[in-house]
């Protein structure tokens, strides 16, 4: 338009050429779009830990960009041996085996022990007080059954496009799953 | 770790009763058994059987919360759709600042504060190009959109996404108190940044390295309102220049910038700073705090027309040269830049490691070596990544390359304009230079387009 001065209705070159550019641009979008759209899936993908491949460093309770870790320890307790003597409850050689904290491997105090019967222990994450920091993963893979696990939390994580945990992990156990299975839990592989 | 000898823990009894169900079994069974315990242990699963429980007790249920439901995706594409239509036509039709700064806000609250700045088209580009090169990822359908609605709009619009829909532009927008100029060759210098920006995230995207606009984004941690320090200190120095200088990520390193700059060249509606005729009062001539107003006359560059001929001939014959220098120092950093991706850093600690010039190990090497994988596979993996760099780089250092000459050539060229125009290109579509125009404050009348 800069060119027309005396007639704004004049169609000058430029309006031309800037017409099929555009047409050329929109036809090109389209394109594209339908072409992605091919690959696409209809749901969000989220993010996941696979806990087949974690080594439960503590990245998850440190890099996550919430103030309190989107990563929570899970309990699979079908996979659980209920000991008394839990590799992931207690410090290696504990004192006794008792709640006290000194005898405690979680930083935080949130794994509840309760007594079932002789000589089986339950024992329950409290989640609100759960960090992420693998320390009672660790300890349950190492001399237990791995029946305690990390997950990523979907009540809380907020599904960045990149994950800072899982830029950090050392593993690559990050990994982006559908949202209609958006856990990777132990010991229930088989079901799914 | 060591534990003591258990006094009243499981391990005992287990041990004891597999030991009398080996007795009364054949040789070869037994045998068999041993090595089903044994890789048993490798993997750490069932060391102590799942106790019969006698007093009823239930296994409790691992929770599984679900993630944000997919409606609420939908919800999200639909205001943006709304927010784009309602700032065409702020801005095109209502012209009004009031009205976009209005809608600026809101969209700074609901996809800055409220969506948490996640997804947004910007970083779509990056979901876009893994999309195209990994055959394994699958992407949303609402992440394409989020990529190509903006894009359709500012075809027909302009660039009112950047006015009033993106949360980073807004923040950046409503703390801008005190706009300084540029020189006009800062701010075509500058305005490169944003083509090797968008260049390296595609590359990094490309080859499934990194997501760096995600991970450098300056305002994310404003909107989570929670992140690492750095985040912290990167997005309030970008505030304090935003102070003086108007939206400094949107003109001089937004990647998606860069597109709807390219392609609201070519909108069909364009913003007029005048509603009729300009009668060059000169008084709209400083309202653009972005350096989007070509003033009447000749461009500022050239100085003179012999000049800018020679200039742009020499330009022409150096084209080939400056395109094989950039492609050049672009295969030059393919080494360094294939370090982004995690196979290659590791592969890298792993050789350190095996051929002993450092003494300790890292998490990230023991965990590959927990995996049991070959040193030669994560080799040859990252020996694959660092070919498919090499020449990934050469298309990028080929790409900024063509990128100075056009834009050389741009300013080699001489244009002359008769009135007070916004560059279409880098008119951000705010509105600011509405109320400067005399003719605007006199009419009642909405202003045809």
């Amino acid at each position: 338009m800069e060119k027309s001065d005396d007639k704004n209705t004049a169609v000058t070159r430029r309006d031309v050429l800037r017409d099929s550019v555009r047409g050329a641009c929109l036809l090109g979008a389209g394109v594209f779009g339908g072409l992605l759209a091919r690959k696409s899936a209809g749901e969000q993908m989220v993010w996941q830990i696979d806990p087949y491949k974690c080594i439960s460093c503590g990245h998850c309770a440190t890099y996550c960009v919430l103030q309190e870790s989107a990563v929570k320890c899970v309990h699979s307790y079908a996979m659980c041996g209920y000991c008394d003597l839990c590799t992931g409850f207690f410090e290696p050689e504990p004192i006794a085996l008792t709640t006290g904290a000194e005898n405690q491997l979680c930083p935080t105090g949130a794994i509840i022990r309760t007594f079932v019967e002789d000589p089986y222990f339950e024992f329950t994450i409290d989640e609100p007080l759960c960090i992420g920091c693998g320390k009672c993963v660790k300890g349950c893979n190492a001399f237990g059954n791995g029946s305690l696990f990390l997950q990523v939390r979907h009540d809380r994580c907020l599904n960045c496009n990149e994950c800072s945990i899982a830029q950090a992990c050392p593993s690559q156990a990050f990994r982006r799953v559908p949202a209609h299975q958006p856990y990777i839990l132990k010991g229930q592989e088989n079901n799914e | 770790m060591s534990y003591p000898p258990n006094q009243n823990s499981r391990i005992l009894p287990v041990t004891i009763s597999m030991l009398k169900l080996h007795l009364s079994m054949p040789p070869i069974l037994l045998t068999g058994l041993i090595i089903l315990a044994m890789v048993g242990a490798t993997y750490g699963l069932e060391r102590f059987p799942p106790p019969d429980f006698e007093t009823g007790y239930e296994l409790p249920s691992t929770t599984t919360p679900p993630p944000r439901a997919l409606f609420y995706q939908y919800l999200d594409l639909a205001v943006l759709i709304a927010a784009l239509a309602l700032a065409s036509w702020f801005s095109l039709k209502k012209r009004s600042r009031r009205r976009l700064f209005g809608l600026m806000v809101f969209s700074l609250i609901y996809f800055g504060f409220w969506r948490k700045g996640c997804i947004c088209p910007i970083g779509a580009i990056q979901n876009v190009t893994l999309t195209i090169f990994d055959r394994g990822y699958v992407i949303p359908v609402t992440v394409i959109l989020f990529f190509v609605i903006p894009l359709i709009f500012t075809l027909f619009f302009g660039r009112g996404f950047c006015a009033a829909v993106c949360p980073l532009g807004a923040i950046q927008d409503v703390v801008l108190l005190k706009p300084q100029q540029l020189p006009v060759w800062l701010e075509h210098g500058l305005g490169m940044l944003a083509y090797v920006y968008l260049g390296a995230a595609v590359l990094f995207a490309a080859t499934g390295s990194a997501f760096i606009i995600c991970q450098y984004d300056p305002f994310v941690a404003f909107f989570r309102r929670s992140g690492s320090l750095e985040m912290l200190v990167l997005g309030v120095s970008f505030l304090v220049i935003a102070l003086f200088i108007g939206r400094p990520y949107c003109r001089f390193l937004c990647p998606y910038g860069v597109i709807l700059k390219t392609l609201s060249r070519f909108s069909r509606w364009k913003i007029s700073i005048t509603p009729a005729e300009c009668i060059q009062c000169r008084l709209c001539e400083d309202s653009c705090p972005f350096n989007a107003i070509e003033k009447p006359g000749a461009a500022p560059l050239p100085a003179n027309y012999r000049q800018g001929k020679t200039t742009l001939i020499i330009l022409l014959i150096l084209a080939p040269a400056i395109m094989a220098l950039s492609g050049w120092l672009g295969y030059k950093l393919s080494a360094p830049f294939s370090r982004m991706h995690p196979t290659v850093r590791l592969a890298e600690r792993v050789h350190l490691e095996e051929t002993g010039q450092v003494p300790d190990t890292t998490d990230a090497s023991d965990a590959f070596r927990g995996t049991g994988r070959s040193l030669m596979s994560l080799y040859e993996d990252a020996e694959q990544i660092g070919r498919e760099y090499s020449w990934a780089t050469v298309l990028l250092g080929v790409f900024i390359g063509t990128v100075i000459i056009i834009k050389l050539t741009y300013l080699t060229i001489r244009r002359t304009q008769t009135s007070y125009e916004a560059d279409r290109g880098r008119c951000l579509a705010c509105g600011r230079c509405f109320a400067y125009c005399p003719i605007e404050k006199n009419s009642n009348e909405p202003a045809n387009i």
